[in-house]
């Protein structure tokens, strides 16, 4: 005979077991219950079980499902299971607790020892689909953008005059800080690192080649995908998730013309703007550091400037940007289009548009600089 | 009602937005172990007064009393146990989309209790079970549910913690008349398993007429009628009798 506040039981001959249930049968006491009814399965033998319920003063779901895993189980077996002094209600909740606990309980998928195989195969084909997915979008918006040519009255100028001004002008501020930072550090690490070998005007050098052809665009691109190219996505996603984008095309309109194409157009048209105002502020940059901290004159900066650097730079510099632009404008489309249902697939892909557009502005510069290497400019 | 203590009392209250009073010197008894429908004109402030009992939104003046204590009055701690003993289901569900639905429901009793985890799934699996989901189910992510396997779940999930009062916003919205039907006799059955106390804001008027114990009208910030069915179809409230006796009353053959 085991005893304790809760459950006490006696195995008797022939395989029978009484079970005296006592006390409030709650979650308070569940802890301590599921411990006492894995003891008491242990000890159930194999006959009829009797249950005396009367001691008990409250039952929940908690108490009723731990009951339920000596019952459910003994009854399977085709032991006669008969319950004692049990009130009403708590009989009713038991009932409704047996009725659907016969589910088998779920074994968990162990994973296959070619899981990572199968996920990188699946990260290839993935890698294939996205591919294809910008193509699809880039050839969407070059063919919006060839009927408004044909057909220019049918072009949003005031959505498109209104995102030029949110990734363009609303982010003029932001990009002349950072780049005139980023021109003053090479500045200072050009100078410091010169001045070893007597060689410090050549950080002008530096500045001016670095940030004209590279850094200038690079730099901005890069803020522009942070700043406006995952607020594209956001948007777009968003639209889609609440069925916009499908209601604009059961009006029998097409959402490339009427979204994205002002929106790339937009961002096709600022980032030259960017990278002009931000390339010159990072000059500025440079030429401050160069004073204060190399010790030479401005009249000294400039005129250095003008001999080692060349409209060429400047032109390489300009030329990348639109396209920049047009890679950061098509991935955030694109994502936002990909969007599902729900707010976490939202999250993911503004994650995704901020993460691909960089990684694609970077290969497509690598590109770029063996191009114009290979052309001499 | 076995019970005539009030589950829920508000007196006086008043709550608004700026210049816009929404609930006007409002007073409504939710009796123990019944079901009350609350019914009322969009916009009307349903959604207010419920999210003002749940503590959502504040009140201007006015009290309320939840199972014997006022929110005013008592401890945060002393709130949150107290708030232990409701379950709300939203009315788009509000499951947490990151959690499988078993997860979601163990959620709560993970936070509030200190349970071993067999147990813990066992009794997911068999709240889930009780509003008519399949262990199968269970293992699913909120996005891959239809509309009325949503609703069960964060029902499942409502009641995880076995409730003395559960708050229902709309619970059939959306649903056809057959998942509509079948989530009505869910919770009569649960309530009456259960012993639960239900505060249902409905549009639904055969929920209404088929699990509700009293119906209260709210309109003009106030509680205009209360009562069965037979108190609503014999009110003189204009509003009321549009809405009880209005076509799609008579349509579903309720007057």
């Amino acid at each position: 005979m085991e005893s304790n506040d809760l459950l006490r039981w006696n195995a008797r001959d022939g395989g029978q077991i009484e079970i005296e249930a006592d006390g409030p049968w709650t979650v308070t006491n569940a802890a301590a219950l599921d411990s006492l009814i894995d003891a008491a399965a242990q000890a159930a033998g194999t006959g009829p079980m009797i249950i005396d319920m009367h001691g008990v003063t409250a039952i929940d779901t908690f108490g009723a499902c731990l009951i339920d895993r000596l019952v459910t189980p003994a009854k399977t077996n085709g032991r006669k299971v008969v319950f004692k002094g049990i009130l009403d209600q708590h009989r009713s909740l038991l009932d409704a607790v047996a009725r659907v606990s016969d589910h088998a309980p779920l074994i968990p998928k162990k994973p296959s020892p070619l899981a990572s195989i199968e996920a990188f195969g699946r990260s290839l084909i993935e890698l294939g689909n996205d591919t294809s997915a910008l193509l699809v979008m880039l050839g969407a918006v070059t063919g919006a953008l060839a009927r408004v040519v044909r057909r220019p009255r049918s072009f949003r100028l005031t959505a498109a005059v209104h995102q030029f001004d949110r990734v363009g002008l609303q982010s003029v501020p932001i990009i002349l800080l950072i780049t005139f930072l980023i021109g003053a550090i090479i500045a200072q690490q050009g100078i410091f690192n010169f001045r070893k070998f007597g060689a410090e005007t050549y950080a002008i050098d530096l500045v001016g080649i670095l940030v004209l052809r590279e850094i200038g665009v690079l730099i901005v691109s890069i803020m522009v995908a942070g700043r406006s190219g995952s607020s594209y996505t956001a948007e777009i996603g968003s639209m889609k998730m609440r069925e916009e984008i499908d209601a604009i095309r059961t009006m029998g309109l097409d959402p490339i013309e009427i979204l994205m194409l002002p929106r790339v157009l937009a961002l096709v048209l600022a980032l030259p703007m960017l990278t002009f105002i931000g390339s010159m502020s990072a000059l500025v940059g440079g030429g401050l550091v160069s004073w204060l901290y190399g010790g030479m004159s401005i009249a000294t900066y400039i005129a250095r400037l003008r001999d080692a650097i060349s409209v060429t730079h400047f032109e390489v510099g300009m030329l990348k940007a639109p396209f920049m632009a047009l890679v950061i404008g098509v991935v955030a489309c694109t994502e936002g289009l990909r969007v599902q249902g729900n707010t976490e697939s939202l999250g993911l892909h503004t994650t995704e548009s901020v993460v691909k557009s960089i990684f694609l502005v970077i290969v497509l510069d690598g590109f770029f600089a063996i191009f114009f290497a290979s052309i001499g400019m | 009602m076995k019970d005539e203590t009030a589950a829920i009392r508000l007196t006086d209250l008043v709550v608004g937005f700026g210049d816009n009073t929404v609930i006007d010197h409002l007073s409504l008894d939710v009796r123990r172990g019944e079901i009350l429908g609350l019914v009322g004109a969009s916009g009307g402030g349903k959604s207010v007064l419920l999210r003002t009992i749940l503590g959502l939104l504040r009140k201007r003046s006015g009290s309320i009393n939840i199972l014997g204590a006022n929110p005013d009055e008592v401890s945060p701690a002393a709130m949150r146990a107290i708030e232990r003993h409701w379950g709300v289901l939203f009315q788009q569900g509000a499951l947490f989309s990151s959690l499988t639905v078993r997860q979601n429901v163990e959620f709560p009793m993970r936070e509030y209790l200190d349970l071993p985890p067999r147990l813990q799934s066992s009794v997911a699996i068999t709240k889930l079970g009780m509003v008519g989901l399949s262990a199968v189910d269970a293992e699913k992510l909120p996005e891959e549910l239809s509309g009325g396997m949503i609703k069960r779940a964060a029902l499942a999930r409502a009641l995880a913690l076995d409730p003395e009062i559960v708050f229902l916003d709309e619970p059939t919205s959306g649903l056809d008349p057959i998942a509509a039907s079948d989530f009505d006799n869910l919770i009569k059955t649960l309530q009456k398993a259960l012993g639960l106390t239900v505060f249902m804001v409905t549009h639904d008027l055969d929920s209404l007429a088929t699990v509700c114990d009293r119906v209260a009208a709210l309109a003009d910030g106030k509680i205009v009628a209360l009562g069965p069915m037979s108190t609503m179809l014999a009110s003189e409230h204009p509003w009321v009798q549009a809405y009880f006796r209005g076509q799609r009353a008579r349509n579903n053959a309720i007057v």
